[in-house]
């Protein structure tokens, strides 16, 4: 009988502003050559879920293939006077405002369609964050394979140790998704992840 | 005036997923400050995140909300089981789970060692 393929799908969680989207950008340049999501200093800025189709990976002869998702960031607060700050008026605020608390709805939806997830965490951060546990918490929940990918090492209160004192069952990677730097190791775990 | 609400472990443990979300948001919306008995499920506070966002309006702001767990993470197996069976003796549940509105909590600072609550400014730090 004919077996249809299916395409693992590979999704990015995380906070607003961990770098979700300039990840996604990245994977995307290197292995497809195009951008697949818009990335800005204000958060929420992606407040649909994107998904790019067919993105394989190669190491070593061999390959893996993944439909990459870009989910929205998850907050457990929205307040439109937050947006004011970035040059939009009141009616764009509170309508980015409504965007974002339904961008946080569909991340949430889009949980259990995952095969597996990079969560994505701004390692300036403290990582204790309740969104970042609750987000590892759900996909271990669900059995969900999860790759914790500390992000923005380029910058200089970056500290990956301390994701990985928070996380210790899980593995951990730091990259600059912006800078490119260490994204061989991010490729090289996405492998064994997806495998 | 804070007004600091503690919900006993036995008052929401026969809830379901629902009723317990419910009668959390429902406190946090009058703008206390709850002290939960227990930590919720990864799924309840994925719930209750969910729901938060459906009932963001002008002046609900959504919530601010942290989970502690008590149990040391090199804690034994067996030892976890026994704290668990006695748990479910006493019907009582490890950890506890503050949650606060995001008009009031401005962010609730989490580390291996402390937990510290701080207000927005007009009311100063707590």
């Amino acid at each position: 009988m004919f077996r249809i393929k299916r395409h693992v799908k590979l999704g990015l969680y995380g906070a607003p502003n961990s770098g979700k989207s300039t990840l996604a950008n990245r994977i995307c340049k290197d292995w497809i050559g195009e951008e697949m999501s818009v990335v800005s200093p204000v958060p929420h800025e992606t407040r649909e879920i994107i998904i790019k189709e067919k993105i394989h990976i190669k190491r070593k002869g061999k390959e893996v293939s993944f439909n990459l998702v870009d989910t929205p960031g998850i907050a457990t607060k929205i307040d439109y006077e937050d947006f004011l700050k970035f040059k939009m008026n009141a009616k764009e605020a509170k309508e980015r405002a409504k965007e974002a608390t339904k961008g946080v709805i569909e991340s949430i939806k889009w949980l259990d369609n995952m095969d597996c997830v990079l969560v994505v965490l701004d390692s300036t951060l403290n990582p204790y964050n309740q969104v970042n546990i609750t987000i590892i918490g759900n996909l271990a929940a669900r059995d969900i394979p999860v790759l914790i990918v500390g992000n923005k090492t380029d910058l200089k209160r970056s500290d990956v140790k301390r994701i990985e004192a928070a996380f210790p069952q899980y593995p951990v990677v730091g990259i600059s998704a912006e800078k490119g730097k260490n994204v061989e190791q991010l490729y090289e775990e996405i492998f064994k992840l997806v495998r | 005036m804070l007004t600091l609400q503690f919900i006993p472990y036995h008052e929401v443990s026969d809830l379901d997923i629902n009723g317990k979300i419910q009668k959390i948001l429902k406190s946090v919306k009058e703008d206390k400050i709850i002290l939960v008995e227990g930590r919720l499920a990864a799924q309840e506070e994925s719930e209750l995140i969910r729901r938060t966002m459906e009932v963001i309006d002008k002046k609900f702001k959504g919530i601010e909300i942290c989970s502690v767990d008590y149990q040391p993470r090199n804690m034994l197996f067996v030892d976890k089981m026994k704290k668990v069976v006695a748990n479910f003796l006493l019907n009582k549940a490890s950890g506890m789970t503050i949650i606060g509105p995001a008009t009031i909590v401005k962010e609730i600072k989490k580390d291996p060692n402390k937990i510290e609550l701080f207000t927005l400014e007009k009311r100063g730090k707590r």
